[in-house]
């Protein structure tokens, strides 16, 4: 079952990746990031963070309010390199 | 939190050079080998590069020692049995002057008595390997197809791992409080207890003088802050990673689709500390720089930025040693942003010399006795840097 669901849609990272990710003792949000890749596609963990830490939360035996969120990067949405840019593009 | 144990060798830094070193070390056997980092895996510098593996240098020592990191690299997913996304689609090296290019011809040169097959190309040629290059950007290239990029986190896991199965003590969270001198050897502070190592490597990249302070030693080498960033993924079109000399802008596709570069930005002064945070400055020239190379990526959307830094010491070369004024404690460190393609290659050496064996030369081209006092100042002997 757990490898059938999917928290981070973006790069298919499963409920079996992340537990599998805190087996290895990569139980930090940071570390499971890495890990795994979640959080790493264009919704930037917009979308999963939540189900991802509460997954981390059950499989390391931690409570959800010990595990703080990974930084946010820049830039808040996916933007154009011609809007970086300041250009015009054909 | 599990004790430290007591080492032979205490290796300050769980960054690629670390642990490609414990991994060497404990490869050997017969030694207790810790690794203590103050933060998680991948945490600095070497989860933050772009992953470029080049053998194109200026110099034949960094030629021939690169061509046998390649080697390493090209077997290391097969090897350590993870999969570290490694491409070889070479590199692109554009000279947007002539003197960059004559400079680019110089290093060709040096390439080729390496065997290494860097070729230099004309603008069409250039133009042909990447279409969406921009033809008024440039005058000349060189290109050697044997380079490649690879996704830098896998390597720590690999390396960590296969340390960890041959005895190595990894611990993460463990910062380095304080070092004590104790008869010949350390004695180790860290909030997860002491411990004691007969001699210490730090491989703490740009926090090394940080660490080496808490042995009273100072190193000469500085942060300097380089940004990142990577778009949205794209069906694969980009072959080699492309690098302009002008404006040390670097950009390859990875297996993920990708786009991933930098480019050079104005040296602020980060004061002799280690700053990482985003500046929109940088994604700004960037975006232009890139723009203007490939306009054809105007509507590629960038999706993350990020920084880390280069660990510059006063010539440019790396400072690897003991240090003479504390027996015991070595340094391996300022790689100037090329540590991680580096690491391979040196930590195999290094574990060598340090379990007694050959003294290979790059340990007296890059000793830290160089920078002694009344010592005169050299000019580092490599000029093919990027960014």
């Amino acid at each position: 079952m757990a490898r059938k669901v999917i928290l981070c849609r973006c790069e298919d990272v499963t409920l079996a990746d992340v537990q599998h990710a805190v087996t290895l003792g990569y139980a930090d949000v940071e570390e499971v990031k890495r890990y795994t890749g979640f959080g790493t596609g264009p919704c930037q963990g917009k979308e999963c963070l939540r189900g991802v830490v509460a997954a981390i939360a059950e499989a390391a035996k931690r409570a959800p309010d010990t595990l703080a969120p990974f930084t946010s990067r820049p830039p808040l949405v996916p933007t154009e390199l011609a809007i970086l840019a300041g250009k015009r593009t054909k | 939190m599990k004790k430290i144990p007591d080492a032979d060798i205490a290796i300050i830094g769980a960054g690629v050079m670390g642990l490609a070193l414990a991994h060497n070390l404990a490869e050997a056997g017969g030694k207790r080998i810790v690794v203590v980092d103050g933060h998680y895996l991948a945490w600095g510098a070497s989860g933050r590069n772009g992953g470029g593996v080049r053998q194109q240098w200026s110099t034949e020592m960094n030629v021939r020692l690169m061509q046998e990191s390649m080697e390493i690299c090209a077997h290391f997913a097969k090897r350590m049995r993870i999969n570290v996304w490694m491409r070889r689609g070479g590199y692109l090296f554009l000279a947007g002057t002539q003197a960059a290019a004559r400079r680019l011809e110089r290093n060709v040169a040096v390439q080729a008595r390496c065997g290494l097959g860097t070729q230099m190309i004309a603008p069409e040629e250039a133009r042909a390997l990447v279409p969406e290059l921009a033809s008024d950007r440039f005058v000349a290239a060189c290109y050697n197809p044997t380079d490649g990029i690879v996704f830098p986190w896998p390597f720590l896991w690999g390396y960590a791992h296969a340390a960890a199965k041959r005895g190595v003590a990894i611990h993460t969270s463990t910062p380095v409080t304080a070092i004590e001198r104790r008869g010949g050897g350390f004695r180790i502070t860290t909030p997860g207890g002491t411990f004691k190592a007969a001699r210490i490597v730090c491989a703490a990249g740009a926090w090394s003088p940080e660490v080496a302070r808490l042995v009273g030693a100072s190193l000469p080498n500085r942060p300097q802050r380089h940004e990142i960033l990577s778009t949205e993924p794209l069906k694969p079109f980009l072959k080699p990673m492309v690098t302009v000399s002008e404006t040390g802008l670097y950009v390859s596709q990875s297996l993920r689709g990708e786009l991933v570069g930098g480019v050079s930005m104005p040296d602020d002064d980060d004061g002799g500390q280690v700053r990482l945070g985003s500046r929109l400055a940088f994604t700004t020239t960037m975006a232009r720089a890139l723009v203007e190379l490939m306009p054809i990526l105007g509507h590629v959307k960038v999706v993350r930025q990020w920084a880390g830094p280069y660990d510059i010491s006063p010539d440019g070369d790396p400072i690897v040693g003991e240090l003479a004024d504390v027996p015991g404690f070595h340094v391996v460190c300022g790689f100037r942003g090329h540590g991680f393609m580096m690491a391979p290659v040196v930590a195999r050496h290094l574990a060598a010399f340090l379990r007694g064996g050959p003294r290979h030369e790059f340990l007296n081209a890059w000793s830290p006795a160089r920078f002694a006092t009344g010592a005169p100042p050299r000019r580092g002997g490599e000029d093919m840097f990027i960014g």
